[in-house]
C-alpha cells in the first residue's frame, strides 16, 4: 500500500504523468502559448482529475465491471461541463482562448487513466491525492512549456513584456516556431531528456541490442 | 456492507440510471444558474468587438485610453436594424436578441445567393442585419457594420467601422477565425489593423473598391487610396478579408443602406 506522500508526490517528477508516462500531451501542445491560459488550464485538470478520482472511488464497489468506462467517463464529463460552465461565467476571455480544450481534458487520458488505474482499487482519500499529485505533474510540465514558450514566442510573460520585441521598438525577433504546437514536443522532449539525465532509473531498457560483430573466418 | 450482486443486469441499470440522474441534474442546475452571467460576459465581449473595430477600445484592454468603461464607451452607440434589400431602418425587430448571422440561416428570413453574388462565400445572407451607429449632433460619426467571410479554415467574423463620411475606414477587427496562427492569422495583428484607418471604400461610380496588395501604390496614384498591404504567406485569407469588405459595403450587403444614408434621405432621423 502506497504511503499518502508517496501517491501525492511520486507523480510530480518520479512518475510523471506527460514525462514518463507521456499521456496528455495534446493539451499541452494546444494551451501552452501563453501562461495565463497555461494556468487556467492547469487549475481546471487539477478540479476534475481530483473530483473525479474522488467520485470514482466513492462508486468503485458499486460499479457493474461492464459499465465502469462509461460510469467513469459520465463522471468525467459532467465536471468537465461544469469547469466549462463556471469559466464562461467567470473568466470569460481566458475561457474563449481556450476554447474547446476545456471540453477536450474529457478525452485527457491522465484523468481517464487514472480513474481506471488508481480510483477503482484504491479509497476515496487516497484516490483524491492521486489525482490531484497527477494533475500538478501534468500542471508542472505544462507551466514549464508554458514558460519557454511565452518569453521566446512573444516576449512576453502573463502579457507582461519581458523582452522587448522588435514590433514594439526592442531588439527581440520573436521566434514564430514556438507559437506553433510542434515547439512544444521538442520541448516537452528536452524536459523528458532533463528529467531522464537527473533521474536515471526513469531511463528505459533498449528493445534489443545490437550483436557485436562476429570475427569471420577465413573460408578453407 | 451486504453483497449485492454488482454485474446483474439489475444492478447495472439501476447505477446507470442513477448517475445519469445525478450527473445531469448537477450540470443542469449550474448551466441554468450561471446562464445570466455568461450572457452577460457575452454581451460584453460583442460590445469590446464593436469598440475595437471603431478604435475607441484599445486591444487587450477593457477601459479606453480616457478612462471609460466599455459600457459607458457603448451608451454613445444606438443599434439599428436594417433591411438590406431596400436600405431602410426596420423598426419591428428586437435589436437586443437579434442574431443576423443565426438569421442567415432561416429559410425564411434570409436569401440564397448564386455564387456570382456571393464573393465572400456566405452561401446564404440573412435580410436584416443591425448596425451600431455613433451620432453627433452635427451628424453622423462612425458607423459600425458587422461583417463575415470565408477565409482559408473558414468564415471570418468581425466588425467593420466606418467614418462619419461613410467613404472611409475607420477599423476592421475580427472576434472569430480560424486562420493559420503567424499566416492569416495575423488578421489580429494590431499594426495591421491600423492599416485599414483611412482607406477609401467607393470609388467614382460608388462601387467598393478595397485592394489588398503586395505593393501599395505609390501615394500620387489616385487607386492608393483604396489599398492595404496584404499579409505575406496569407493569399487566401487576404482574398477573403477583401472580398468580405468589398461584399458587405457593396450591393450585397449595407450597400444600399449606406448610400441612402450618404444622400442624407435617413441622417436626420
Amino acid at each position: 500500500m502506497a504511503s499518502q506522500k508517496e501517491v501525492l508526490i511520486d507523480p510530480i517528477f518520479n512518475n510523471n504523468p506527460i514525462a514518463l508516462q507521456v499521456l496528455g500531451i495534446c493539451s499541452a501542445l494546444a494551451v501552452t502559448i501563453n501562461m495565463a491560459t497555461t494556468l487556467v488550464m492547469c487549475l481546471a485538470v487539477i478540479f476534475v482529475c481530483t473530483m473525479s478520482n474522488l467520485a470514482v472511488s466513492l462508486v468503485r464497489n458499486r460499479v457493474p465491471t461492464n459499465i465502469r468506462i462509461i460510469v467513469q467517463m459520465t463522471i468525467i464529463s459532467s465536471l468537465v461541463i461544469v469547469v466549462d460552465q463556471v469559466l464562461q461565467a467567470v473568466a470569460y476571455d481566458i475561457s474563449k482562448s481556450l476554447s474547446v480544450f476545456v471540453g477536450l481534458i474529457i478525452t485527457n487520458c491522465i484523468v481517464m487513466g487514472r480513474a481506471e488505474a488508481f480510483a477503482m482499487q484504491n479509497g476515496p482519500w487516497l484516490s483524491a491525492l492521486d489525482g490531484f499529485g497527477n494533475a500538478l505533474g501534468y500542471s508542472v510540465i505544462l507551466i514549464g512549456v508554458a514558460l519557454v514558450r511565452e518569453p521566446l514566442g512573444s516576449g512576453t510573460l502573463l502579457g507582461y513584456e519581458i523582452i522587448p520585441t522588435v514590433a514594439n521598438g526592442g531588439w527581440y525577433v520573436p521566434n514564430g516556431l514556438l507559437l506553433l504546437a510542434p515547439s512544444a514536443f521538442f520541448i516537452i522532449g528536452l524536459f523528458i531528456w532533463a528529467i531522464r539525465a537527473w533521474k536515471t532509473e526513469q531511463v528505459e531498457e533498449p528493445e534489443y541490442e545490437i550483436a557485436p560483430n562476429g570475427q569471420y573466418k577465413e573460408a578453407i | 456492507m451486504a453483497k449485492v450482486d454488482k454485474d446483474s443486469l439489475a444492478n447495472t441499470f439501476l447505477i446507470a440510471v442513477f448517475l445519469c440522474l445525478v450527473c445531469s441534474v448537477v450540470v443542469s442546475s449550474l448551466s441554468v444558474s450561471l446562464k445570466p452571467m455568461q450572457q452577460l460576459n457575452k454581451e460584453l465581449d460583442q460590445k469590446k468587438n464593436i469598440l475595437r473595430a471603431a478604435g475607441m477600445l484599445p486591444a487587450d484592454q477593457n477601459i479606453s485610453a480616457d478612462g471609460r468603461s466599455i459600457e459607458e464607451l457603448f451608451a454613445e452607440f444606438t443599434v439599428r436594424a436594417v433591411d438590406l434589400r431596400t436600405g431602410e431602418y426596420v423598426d419591428d425587430v428586437d435589436v437586443t436578441n437579434y442574431d443576423p448571422i443565426r438569421a442567415a440561416s432561416d429559410a425564411a428570413i434570409s436569401i440564397a445567393l448564386t455564387p456570382q453574388e456571393d464573393i465572400a462565400t456566405l452561401r446564404r445572407r440573412e435580410n436584416v442585419s443591425l448596425v451600431y451607429l455613433k451620432a453627433t449632433p452635427s451628424g453622423i460619426d462612425k458607423v459600425v457594420l458587422p461583417v463575415r467571410g470565408y477565409g482559408l479554415w473558414g468564415t471570418l467574423y468581425g466588425y467593420l467601422a466606418l467614418d462619419g463620411d461613410l467613404n472611409t475606414i475607420a477599423g476592421l477587427g475580427f472576434y472569430q477565425h480560424k486562420e493559420t496562427p503567424g499566416l492569416g492569422g495575423e488578421v489580429d495583428n494590431s499594426k495591421w489593423k491600423a492599416s485599414w484607418q483611412g482607406v477609401r471604400l467607393f470609388n467614382d461610380i460608388g462601387q467598393p473598391q478595397v485592394r489588398l496588395v503586395k505593393q501599395r501604390s505609390a501615394a500620387s496614384n489616385p487607386v492608393a487610396d483604396f489599398e492595404v498591404d496584404a499579409l505575406s504567406g496569407a493569399t487566401f485569407t487576404t482574398k477573403g478579408v477583401e472580398n468580405m469588405v468589398n461584399y458587405w459595403t457593396g450591393d450585397g450587403g449595407f450597400g444600399a443602406y449606406l448610400k441612402r444614408l450618404r444622400s442624407n434621405a435617413l441622417a436626420q432621423r
